[in-house]
């Protein structure tokens, strides 16, 4: 189903004691919680964890055998609702999602589990999307965990200490009442690597157990008086277990040297980072060996005071090392080293940017700035390849590189929704855009621009549902399916019914949660075994209230934006939906093309389309491309010698959906575009008839070059 | 193995390229060759189309074993630390360089094609980029650099860029496996196998053959050479005695063209026009040349018969089966995506009719009807090959059209634009002529060329006023197309009349 199938490399994860497992971090996050003997998963797929949520979907199989329930939740607060069952039950229970977005979807959820407290080990799986290639605004998971006091895991990235803390992190929770949360930053998710396995354990106490034998303690719901009581216990006994069992287990670990006036304090998913910048430096070698004292937080909340101040104690200075801002571990540090009358000074942000990803690069000069302050006479011995630009070849190479913003695949069926737009815009004016989340958000790119505002997943209409005025002009609001099943059918439909909004919305319906991997949604057309699809949408929309509905195939441009036209002009008051549908073209391209291939093999007739432009027609404005920004339609030499500019050229990764020769009839482009259907093993008609229509246009073709040949110059 | 030393290998490529791929057969190649692998990648909006990085770290895991302890990997490239570096396209080695990646002790392979960015591919002109420089500066950065069109090597051997580069990588010596083991890696995964080992061995040879650089392109299919038809040669012979060497090449493709237009009459007239050009040229011919090229354009002007005539040739029916590579045998149906308004239609008839048509909103009303939407014409089926073939041969019409009337008039005030200018000042009379390139297209955007023509031709006085005309124009000229509303132009415009009545003012206050 998703756009990555895990089928092969799920079998892994039935390997047992001793064996070493190859594979991604998430794919060994799986493991690990198999390995803990959870009851039950669940969670919403969303970078860089969606393949956490495939690599479950695909594992369906084992997970049963493992009496595992999985969930592929409706949203993460469903998701992070789904904990309550560890609240009343010996019940060890994970979820996942993309962070922190995610996390503020589920925060009401989790800060009710966390106020409850749990008693079976609850696992709360972090992706962090911070730093390069994200997609989210850049903030941190960490102020979850301090406000709901929650723990924050966050291991050194390799498979071997991520694994062991995910087990860890189940006991620290049931030692605690409290659930923890695992922090993996985005290529930890992805990293390739191995570490050996344990057996998959089969939980003790079953949901069935907790089916038939209900438990209830009044003391665990969220409700006066319990509520003053969970925030004492929270102070008074999770707290302090916490920090013991923090404190026996040596979660956190103290590495490198263990003397010396200075030292290193570091997120644990930094470590290696830091490592290979001190290698860099000439202070460690390639297995982490160091004279430098180095204290490793695995735990990043809470901080263990004790570990703290004996760690900084005798030393002139520390250099706290933490990712993202504000400087949560930094003030703390300093708090405790204040509170235990300890003189060691602390440098953080003083030597590190303050925002920003930390990367090797950035280590190497924080770490350097601050050795530079604090042990000038450290020996070191800058171990890099030569530099051989010039400022000023460098410069030139910085100017010179274009910048490759997202889009819409090839043949995407959401690209035509924006050219129709466009085009709309040309005849009635422009209108205020507000946009969601999902593939479609990459309207607000070129060659579109289209998009004012993205305030969050399914909160497209929501968006814009202030700008309710009498006015000549509607607003248009976009959401995805992902973004509507999410909560765009309440936070946008139903508050837009509500609420009597006269604007338009226009959902893309491409039958997945497509940005995140090709999930299945409620309304995809495809039948999956253990979930219920072909919900339509439409459906939905109209049992909410809605009168004024539109369902349109988004590769019709022209009517596209006829009805696009409509909404925003018609008399009739009320919301407008339009629901434009297409099927997501990676999807159906990695469902069609083996099955094409097969049939091309097996000598079966088969018919490809794709499109052309005539390079003689193409005057080289390319109208066609503002138009649309497809990876297969791009640009060639102009082969006229009179012409400079380049003609646009489509290449073959063209799937042949149809957009430049919608996009040429809806805007009266040019006559340049064709389609061309490849056919493949003909049958005996095909070959007739071409062969009759060949002869026929063969005979007036030379008719028309003899004629020609009477002016012919060479 | 003699070298057993770490290797920290980044793949700098662009999302959909199948970047996973290659990473993940280096992996497995060093798995099976003694190295601890450990690879990681960004996955999210970067894989849709953008630019993407996967990094690959391998250590021998002799000299883990003899420490008894694992190595510490990183997950992200350090700058200064790569020791090899493999780029999909060319900018995308220029990335790897900025982000300092690519030192001495690199060896950085790259494809040497491109694959345009949206920046470069909406301009309204021509917007790319050229990759020299970023070829001059892996020249010098990398310590090693090996690049060869491997996108053609890809398209040669119907395989993947991914297996081209392994090979390439293979082929580099860059890492000390030998070549068994890089194809038994591509054997062992069981995908497309021969296709890979084909595209495998282009990259492999591509790099060590040392012929860097691209491979020959499809060889083009040529009308064997005949001489000059006995109607045209009164006109080549124009050409050569009446005009100087340097204009022949570019008047010579301009009299080809017109007369393809229409006839030898047109190529005459062509010539009568280009030589009152002539007449005020000076020695380096610069203006004749200019004019030559876009007087050609301007006269060859898009029309339906034009359109018709050139869809339904035989040259192109060839063409489009190599465009969309098609199998030499292979049926191929072609249908064209047209839309002829009234306007195309109204080109064709006499002026009067013309004008009356598109004056009467009747005649709109009905003709729209017929001509509202748009349409497909199955050009390789005889449905639509006919009409087509029909329309082309409506040349005749032409000289007595609305179209022609129009277009001879608006060429004639241009050359006497070109000409009034030329006896001043011939730089800014050959920058006039060039803005004949505002106009192409059909339909609106042909409507939008012309409108940018008439306002830049409007200001020429104020032009010519200023310090450098030529370049004045040449400025306008790219404001032109630096975008479809007009804003650009529009804000120059504005700056040129300011200017002006600043300067204006200064010399006013300076009297």
């Amino acid at each position: 189903m998703a756009e990555r199938s895990f089928a092969k490399e799920v079998q892994d994860l039935r390997i047992g004691a001793g064996e070493v497992f190859h594979g991604e971090g998430i794919l060994a996050v799986t493991k690990a919680l198999l390995q803990s003997g959870v009851s039950y998963v669940g969670g919403y797929q969303g970078a860089p964890i969606s393949h956490l949520m495939d690599v479950l979907a695909d594992a369906e199989e084992i997970l049963g055998e493992l009496k595992v329930h999985f969930e592929a939740s409706a949203s993460e607060a469903a998701a992070a609702a789904m904990l309550a069952a560890s609240v009343n039950y010996p019940l060890r229970g994970a979820v996942t999602w993309k962070s922190t977005v995610g996390t503020n979807v589920a925060s009401d959820a989790l800060a009710s589990v966390a106020s409850s407290g749990v008693l079976g080990g609850c696992l709360v799986i972090v992706g962090e999307d911070y730093g390069e290639g994200s997609s989210i605004m850049q903030e941190r998971t960490h102020a979850f965990a301090m406000k709901s006091q929650m723990w924050l895991l966050d291991p050194r990235p390799n498979l071997t200490s991520i694994t062991e803390m995910v087990e860890r992190g189940f006991e620290l929770s049931e030692a605690s009442n409290t659930p923890v949360m695992l922090e993996l930053r985005i290529r930890a998710c992805h990293v390739y690597g191995s570490f050996v396995a344990k057996d998959n354990v089969t939980p003790d106490f079953t949901l069935r157990d907790a089916m038939e034998n209900p438990q209830r303690d009044y003391s665990r719901v969220v409700l006066p008086p319990s509520n003053f009581v969970h925030e004492v216990e929270k102070i008074e006994d999770r707290w302090p277990a916490a920090i013991r069992f923090i404190e026996e287990q040596k979660l956190n670990e103290f590495l490198g040297g263990d003397n010396g006036d200075i030292g290193i304090v570091v997120q644990g998913g930094l470590y290696n980072a830091l490592m290979r910048a001190l290698e860099l430096s000439g202070l460690a070698d390639s297995f982490g060996n160091t004279k430098l004292p180095i204290y490793c937080l695995n735990v990043t909340y809470p901080l263990i005071e004790s570990e703290v101040v004996d760690f900084c104690r005798g030393k002139s200075a520390v250099l706290m090392i933490e990712e993202g801002q504000p400087e949560y571990l930094e003030q703390a540090v300093n708090s405790i080293l204040k509170n235990a009358d300890v003189e060691t000074k602390v440098a953080g942000k003083s030597v590190f940017p303050r925002a920003g990803e930390y990367t090797g690069q950035v280590l190497k000069e924080g770490v350097a700035a601050f050795l530079d302050r604090f042990a000038p006479t450290l020996d070191r011995d800058e171990a890099i390849g030569e530099n051989r630009l010039s400022d000023g070849d460098a410069k030139t190479v910085a100017a010179t590189v274009p910048g490759r913003p997202a889009g819409f695949c090839t043949g995407c069926p959401e690209r035509p929704v924006f050219s129709a737009m466009k085009l709309v815009q040309k005849d009635i004016g422009k209108f205020h855009v507000s946009c969601d989340i999902g593939c479609h958000l990459f309207s607000i790119l070129p060659p579109f621009d289209i998009g004012n505002t993205t305030m969050g997943y399914g909160l497209g209409w929501a968006g814009s549902s202030a700008l309710q005025a009498d006015s000549k002009q509607r607003t248009v609001s976009i959401m995805g399916d992902g973004g509507f099943w999410h909560n765009g059918l309440t936070s946008g439909v139903g508050n837009a019914v509500f609420n009597k909004n006269d604007n338009v919305l226009v959902i893309v319906d491409n039958g997945y949660s497509a940005a995140t991997g090709g999930q299945h949604l409620l309304s995809s057309r495809a039948t999956n075994k253990t979930k219920s699809t072909n919900n339509r949408i439409s459906k939905a929309v109209k049992g909410l209230g809605v009168t004024w509905l539109e369902e349109v195939n988004t590769y019709d441009i022209s009517r596209m934006k006829k009805v696009l036209t409509d909404a925003m002009t018609t008399k009739k008051k009320g919301p407008k939906v339009i629901v434009a549908q297409s099927e997501c073209m990676l999807n159906r391209q990695r469902r069609e093309k083996p099955i094409r291939q097969k049939a091309i093999r097996d000598g079966k007739r088969v018919v490809r389309e794709r499109f052309g432009v005539d390079e003689d027609t193409c005057t080289g404005d390319h109208a066609c491309i503002r138009l649309s920004g497809c990876p297969s339609l791009t640009l060639k030499d102009n082969p006229d010698p009179l012409r400079d500019d380049p003609v646009a050229h489509v290449n073959n990764e063209c799937v042949g959906c149809g957009v430049c020769g919608g996009n040429a009839h809806a805007a009266v482009l040019c006559p340049s575009f064709y389609r061309a259907d490849l056919v493949y093993n003909p049958n005996w008609w095909d070959k007739t008839s071409t062969r009759i229509r060949g002869a026929i246009i063969g005979f007036l073709q030379r008719r028309r070059d003899l004629r020609r040949a009477r002016y012919a110059f060479e | 193995m003699s070298d057993d030393r770490p290797f920290k290998i980044a793949i700098q490529a662009l999302g959909g390229q199948g970047g996973g791929v290659l990473s993940g057969w280096i992996v497995k190649l060093g798995e099976r060759s003694g190295y601890i692998a450990q690879s990681t990648s960004v996955p999210g909006v970067a894989q849709r189309t953008g630019a993407t990085i996967y990094y690959i770290e391998l250590f021998p895991r002799r000299l883990a074993e003899e420490q008894r302890k694992e190595p510490v990997l990183a997950l992200m490239p350090v700058p200064g630390d790569v020791d090899i570096v493999l780029a999909s396209e060319i900018m995308e080695a220029g990335r790897a360089i900025d982000r300092g990646f690519v030192t001495g002790n690199t060896t950085l392979i790259a494809s040497s094609h491109r694959v345009y960015a949206i920046g470069e591919k909406i301009g309204m002109g021509d917007a790319r980029i050229s990759p020299d420089s970023v070829h001059a500066a892996a020249e010098k950065a990398a310590g090693r650099f090996l690049s060869a069109d491997m996108e053609a090597c890809a398209a040669a051997t119907d395989s993947i860029i991914s297996s081209v580069l392994f090979g390439a990588l293979a082929g580099s010596d860059a890492l000390p496996m030998p070549r068994d083991e890089f194809e038994a890696v591509i054997r062992e995964q069981g995908r497309a196998v021969e296709r890979n080992l084909a595209g495998f061995a282009a990259g492999f040879d591509a790099v060590r053959s040392g012929a860097v650089e691209t491979l020959p392109t499809a060889e083009e299919t040529e009308a064997p050479e005949s001489t000059a038809a006995p109607a045209v040669r009164p006109l080549l012979t124009r050409l050569e005695t009446e005009f100087p060497e340097v204009t022949h090449h570019m008047a010579f493709e301009g009299l080809k063209r017109v007369v393809d237009h229409q006839d030898p009459r047109y190529g005459t007239l062509y010539l009568d026009r280009l030589k009152t050009v002539l007449a005020l040229d000076d020695d380096d011919y610069q203006l004749t040349t200019t004019v030559a090229k876009h007087l050609a354009l301007w006269m060859a002007y898009d029309d339906i018969v034009r359109v018709a005539d050139l869809k339904t040739r035989a040259t192109r029916f060839s063409r489009f089966r190599r465009d969309v590579v098609a199998a030499p045998d292979q049926i191929v149906h072609v249908s064209e995506y047209m839309h002829p308004r009234i306007e195309e239609i109204c080109d064709l008839l006499p002026p009067g009719i013309a004008k009356w048509i598109l004056g009467s909103k009747a005649a709109r009303r009905i003709t729209g009807v017929f001509l509202g939407k748009g349409r497909r014409l199955p050009t390789t089926k005889l449905r639509g090959f006919i009409p087509l073939y029909i329309v082309a041969s409506l040349k005749f019409l032409r000289r007595s059209s609305y179209k022609y009337q129009e277009e001879t008039a608006r060429i004639e005030n241009w050359l006497d634009l070109i000409r009034e200018a030329a006896g001043r000042d011939r730089a800014f009379a050959t920058e006039i002529a060039a803005l004949q390139r505002l106009i192409k297209g059909y339909g609106d955007t042909h409507a939008r060329g012309l409108r940018n023509f008439a306002a830049i031709t409007a200001v020429l006085d104020t032009l010519e006023r200023q310090p450098d005309p030529a370049d004045a124009t040449r400025r306008l000229h790219n404001a032109a197309l630096a975008d479809e509303n007009g804003v650009a132009l529009n804000a120059a415009l504005v700056r040129l009349e300011k200017g002006e009545q600043d300067s204006s003012g200064a010399e006013a206050a300076r009297a």
